[in-house]
């Protein structure tokens, strides 16, 4: 049975029940800690290592790591926030994200961490690797470009009958997506919807809806991602806008 | 105290940026009373006639009169600023950064739809910059001070930065200003 327990997070004291991971703990307490890979109702993977936090002075993930009765847990510090921004800025420089042609620009949760870290330039120089893109589905598009590998699209996405649209091909540096190409023929619109909507990049992009919403109305345009957890704590009434 | 002196230029741009800049409607009445504009497009002062405080690159390097023009700036301004995503990280131009030069250029003068029968040469005179291999942002030629990311920039976002740069006073961009698109 799920107990009661209390811990803190930066000094903060927070109560959750045990069996949660702690971003989701810290998420009940009105806490944000950023994430990419994470998304509710999927189980987690820990790749993306954007949610480290230090847990009782140990680097950890906060997404893969169970909460416990008397954690410590530092999110908000000089430190995690400079080690995060390296994260994402390494995520701008390995790959090719143009956001001025993305589709996803606006909405991208890769582009709105840059925007809360208040990166200008990445620190890195950039890679420009050449990197391919599928078009040959009927409904989706696969960019590569773009693509993180945080393997939301393998994890949530799932046929009616339970197999799986999309895989990791290849390792290391060759670690790639693919798309299962005779079930992708035959995918209904919500589907691809559902594919171009976990994806938190513009690397899947549902084909014949790019630049639906005008600039000014997207996702991030003036609210930080994470507001809405935040917002959440001083307003009991707020909605919660997940995935 | 003598105003501060700008200068700007746009390299491998589209200068939509400039235009970003010109998009601050009448605040640009404000901007003449604030600063004096050297080697620009906006009074098409062509050379630098004296150092200046503060120089504005719109667009990356895409040629070698880009990185000429970029490396001028670097020795006649105090504060460099990369204005837009071009400058920043290339831009739509570093679009080519994946194929060959030789693809590139083949496909520009060579084999593309609109090209004229009979008048298929690859320029190549003295005269005519050389391109690069690929584009390059402006801060991996020379040092750069201070990014404004956008495309282009919000015209808020320019003035904001701007007016703090020249008077001193801390940096708080408005978070619905700083964007990538």
């Amino acid at each position: 049975m799920n107990t009661a327990i209390t811990f803190t997070i930066d000094g903060t004291t927070c109560t959750a029940e045990t069996g949660m991971y702690v971003i989701g703990a810290a998420q009940k307490n009105g806490i944000y800690i950023p994430s990419l890979c994470n998304m509710d109702g999927v189980a987690p993977r820990g790749s993306c290592r954007v949610c480290t936090v230090r847990i009782n002075g140990k680097l950890m993930a906060a997404c893969t790591t169970p909460v416990s009765e008397g954690m410590k847990i530092e999110n908000d510090t000089e430190e995690l926030r400079d080690l995060r921004s390296q994260i994402i800025e390494t995520l701008f420089v390995e790959g090719n994200h143009f956001c001025p042609s993305c589709e996803k620009s606006g909405n991208c949760e890769l582009q709105a961490l840059a925007y809360r870290f208040k990166i200008m330039v990445p620190r890195y120089p950039y890679r420009f690797p050449v990197r391919e893109i599928d078009a040959s589905n009927p409904k989706l598009i696969k960019d590569h470009n773009r693509c993180i590998l945080c393997k939301r699209c393998v994890r949530a996405i799932k046929t009616k009958d339970g197999k799986n649209l999309f895989a990791f091909k290849n390792r290391g540096h060759k670690l790639a997506i693919i798309i299962d190409p005779s079930l992708a023929s035959s995918i209904t619109d919500e589907l691809a919807e559902r594919a171009s909507k976990v994806c938190p990049v513009g690397a899947l992009i549902k084909k014949e809806t790019g630049f639906a919403q005008p600039i000014g109305s997207r996702t991030y345009d003036r609210s930080p991602i994470g507001s809405t957890v935040e917002l959440a704590a001083t307003s009991p009434n707020a909605k919660e806008t997940a995935l | 105290m003598s105003k501060p002196v700008i200068a700007t230029a746009s390299l491998a741009g589209c200068f939509g940026c400039h235009m970003s800049i010109l998009d601050i409607d009448e605040r640009i009445l404000d901007l003449i009373e604030l600063v004096e504009f050297n080697k620009s497009p906006v009074d098409d002062i062509k050379t630098f006639t004296k150092m200046c405080d503060v120089g504005i690159i719109e667009g990356g390097c895409c040629n070698s009169e880009n990185v000429h023009v970029l490396k001028d700036f670097r020795k006649n301004c105090g504060i460099l600023v990369s204005l837009g995503e071009c400058a920043i990280m290339g831009g739509l131009p570093a679009l080519r950064n994946g194929i060959p030069i030789k693809e590139c250029l083949e496909e520009a003068y060579l084999h593309g739809p609109t090209i004229e029968k009979g008048n298929k040469i690859i320029p190549n005179d003295d005269e005519l910059p050389m391109i690069l291999d690929r584009v390059y942002p402006c801060h991996e030629i020379v040092k750069i001070d201070y990014f404004i990311p956008g495309c282009p920039p919000r015209a808020d976002l320019i003035w904001d930065a701007l007016v703090s740069l020249v008077k001193g006073t801390p940096m708080n961009l408005a978070y619905e200003t700083v964007k990538y698109d």
